[in-house]
């Protein structure tokens, strides 16, 4: 990539000037891709969650902004908190208020540096790539404990500890449990780890043996938690502390708490698909391992279709996510520590535990073939689900009646 | 790509300017416990002084093709041990705290000889 | 024209700031913001990691330096925070004092490093010996792939040396910490709620 961005500067500039400029040049280019992207998609969600939410409350959600359904919701949003006010209290620490925000952005943000969108399609493609995704998305705590004490308010501070305390803990069970996959994998590095599941659906890595299935829903209830997404939104939970740590942020600075929040829902999302569910790979064509749709179609069009399989997976799961938010009430601050430290914890580890025996111990025929079964077992039950759903539809209550917005 | 090595491609700065960073951070760190009274910014200053010495392992490691592990071996056990070191300290500060309800260090003189 | 090496200028900026922010973190008054340089530092560290080819280094500073030691540094000011900010001043002959020691401290240090041609002759020897590379998957990074061989008690490296016996120290230590300092952090707290108990019988 840089050398041949190097060839086309040689066009216009000298040789070993364009050899300077192009590394520089790639890196600025690629970063503007990925904040484009970060911002792009939060807008996208933000939209999502309020559609999503209507939904799942019976009402409409946005209708007015840019059509039928709201399309523009989002932009006249952040017209909105553009040109609001920007507070800060007299009582904050002004160095440790503005500073908060922009920590938890760029942590967040860095994550996406090493996030593969398709095979060979990164920003730098990491031989420790998932190690240090989570490394540098644990550094988001640090931005929200800073704007929770910077902040001089008791509801801020409060929602920073609890923060602080939720996610030291939840990213234990949280690494453990991307540790799984990562002993079956053998590797670190994402790109590879997506490549060996090339090819049919039983090839990803849920359907790889019982302790990588359950591995998925433990590492996917942790980063609920530690995207501090409901039911363990305890850092901002509104009933009890207004809005937690960002109760005394407006305008600017609080929408990029809110960047952050989806930006690492979905890196976070993302990392599920590219351990568990086959990264880029669409598990419909029978490729063989480190195969996929770029050796068919040539990599420009191949690469496209992988990165929009990648994204559509990753807001599934972020789907999920906002699905879970508007439907489960919120537990309290002792219940979410207890369900990390005494059933989260033990699990990933008698996960971690149980996988190491599997490879070592399970002779290769069951490795074989316990994937098939598993990954028919599982389609089988979502279209026994879908089927139930369509066959036998319950009247609603109010079927019949005109709705209020039709009259 | 760009920012990664192989391990052949070392920046061309020579191994002085690491071991000078780590000097600084090492100095830093002893003149932050000297002068805080603070217990807690006293444990920041352990922190300092622990990384300007991980500094210094991992660039004579990069450098120094004999120690070429040895080094980053040693920096590894250095961070765990500084978790450890904080985890502790940390839990004697809290204690001190809730028995004098300061963390001024000065005060604590009650085995003074 | 000589055109400057990127990496070098790279790491030179990278270096400046952290160590300013070290410097920050003593000159500041203000605890929390002690922390908050402590964390630029931290992750300047880390990035000078980086470009040392140390990658697995690197990310074990972030994620247990930046998301678990600081994070507790910065729970224990919160949990031992009188006023709103708290700030113990320190007197300027203090001041003073310690920073004659340290300017003097830094310029033995710098000369000796300057100064001693075999640190400082550069760049590794050319004859510089291949590690050992035990899995020969070519997607794992060979230092993470040898320091956990290493770990495992394969012996690694030009030196051949294996680190099974440290690393079980380390993790028995790690239990030893952690059960001593809940510990510890709790024992105050179940007096109090005994003595407590008590006083309503």
């Amino acid at each position: 990539m840089t050398d041949l961005l190097s060839k086309l500067l040689a066009l216009f500039l000298e040789q070993d000037t364009a050899n300077l400029i192009a590394p520089i040049l790639l890196a600025i280019i690629q970063g503007s891709v990925l904040v484009g992207f970060v911002a792009l998609s939060a807008v996208f969600f933000i939209w999502l969650e309020r559609k999503v939410a209507g939904r799942i409350q019976d009402r409409l959600g946005p209708t007015r902004v840019g059509g039928k359904f709201g399309w523009l919701q989002t932009i006249a949003d952040g017209v909105k908190l553009l040109v609001k006010e920007d507070l800060i209290p007299a009582d904050a620490d002004h160095m440790l208020f503005r500073l908060g925000p922009y920590i938890a952005f760029c942590a967040s943000f860095l994550a996406f540096l090493a996030l593969p969108f398709g095979n060979g399609v990164v920003a730098l493609d990491m031989n420790i790539a998932v190690f240090y995704m989570l490394a540098v998305m644990s550094a988001e705590i640090f931005g929200i404990i800073l704007a929770g004490y910077g902040s001089g308010s008791k509801w801020s501070l409060f929602g920073g500890m609890r923060e602080a305390a939720q996610m030291v803990s939840y990213e234990v069970p949280m690494a453990i449990c991307v540790l799984v996959p990562v002993i079956v994998a053998g590797s670190m590095r994402l790109t590879t780890i997506a490549n060996q599941q090339a090819g049919l659906l039983c090839n990803w890595y849920v359907f790889h043996d019982p302790f990588t299935f359950a591995a998925f829903w433990v590492y996917f209830t942790c980063a609920t938690a530690s995207c501090k997404r409901a039911p363990f939104d305890l850092a901002e939970a509104e009933s009890e502390l207004v809005a937690g740590f960002h109760t005394e942020y407006s305008g600017l600075r609080w929408s990029f708490f809110f960047m952050a929040e989806y930006a690492s829902m979905f890196a976070v999302s993302g990392i599920a698909i590219l351990l568990f569910c086959g990264g880029w790979n669409n598990g419909f064509f029978p490729f063989l391992p480190g195969q996929d749709l770029t050796d068919y179609l040539g990599p420009i069009a191949g690469n496209v279709i992988n990165a929009f399989v990648f994204i559509v997976k990753c807001w599934l799961l972020v789907f999920v996510m906002m699905w879970v938010r508007w439907t489960l009430p919120r537990l309290r601050i002792d219940q979410v520590m207890e369900t990390c430290l005494k059933y989260l914890l033990p699990i990933s580890c008698a996960l971690l535990l149980g996988v190491s025996l599997w490879q070592v111990a399970m002779p290769d025929i069951v490795l074989d073939y316990l994937k098939y079964l598993a990954a028919l077992a599982c389609v089988g039950l979502v279209l026994a689900v879908v089927f139930k759903m369509v066959a036998r539809r319950a009247p609603l209550p109010f079927a019949g009646v005109t709705p209020l917005w039709k009259k | 790509m760009p920012l990664m090595f192989a391990e052949s491609e070392l920046p061309e700065t020579g191994l002085t300017p690491y071991l000078i960073l780590g000097a600084l951070l090492f100095v830093c760190g002893v003149v932050c416990m000297a002068t805080k009274r603070n217990a807690i910014g006293v444990l920041m200053g352990v922190e300092l002084v622990l990384n300007g010495a991980n500094v210094n392992f991992v660039a004579f490691a990069a450098f120094n093709p004999a120690f070429q592990l040895e080094g980053q071996i040693f920096s590894l056990f250095v961070i765990v041990l500084a978790a450890a070191e904080a985890a502790v300290a940390l839990a004697i500060v809290l204690n001190f705290y809730n028995n004098h309800m300061t963390v001024d260090v000065d005060t604590a003189e009650e085995l003074k000889g | 024209m000589t055109l400057p090496d990127l990496q070098a200028l790279l790491f030179y900026a990278v270096a400046v700031l952290t160590g300013l922010c070290a410097i920050g973190v003593v000159v500041t008054q203000n605890i929390v913001r002690s922390a908050a340089w402590l964390l630029f530092t931290l992750g300047g560290v880390a990035g000078i990691f980086f470009f040392l080819g140390a990658d697995f280094v690197g990310a074990t500073q972030l994620i247990v330096y930046v998301g678990g030691t600081l994070v507790l540094v910065v729970f224990g000011v919160m949990l031992t925070a009188q006023g709103p900010f708290i700030s113990l001043r320190t007197g300027a002959a203090e001041w003073a004092m310690s920073l004659v020691v340290g300017l003097l401290l830094f310029g033995v240090l710098a000369v000796t490093v300057a100064h001693k041609e075999t640190w400082a002759s550069g760049r590794a020897p050319a004859e510089k010996q291949k590690p050992m590379v035990i899995a020969e998957d070519p997607d794992s990074s060979p230092n993470s792939v040898l320091i956990g061989h290493g770990f495992l008690g394969q012996p690694i490296g030009p030196n051949k040396t294996a680190y099974l016996l440290p690393f079980e120290i380390v993790s028995v230590h790690l239990l030893v910490v952690l059960i001593g300092a809940a510990y510890l952090a709790r024992a105050k707290r179940r007096r109090g709620a005994a003595a407590n108990a008590a006083d309503v019988r």
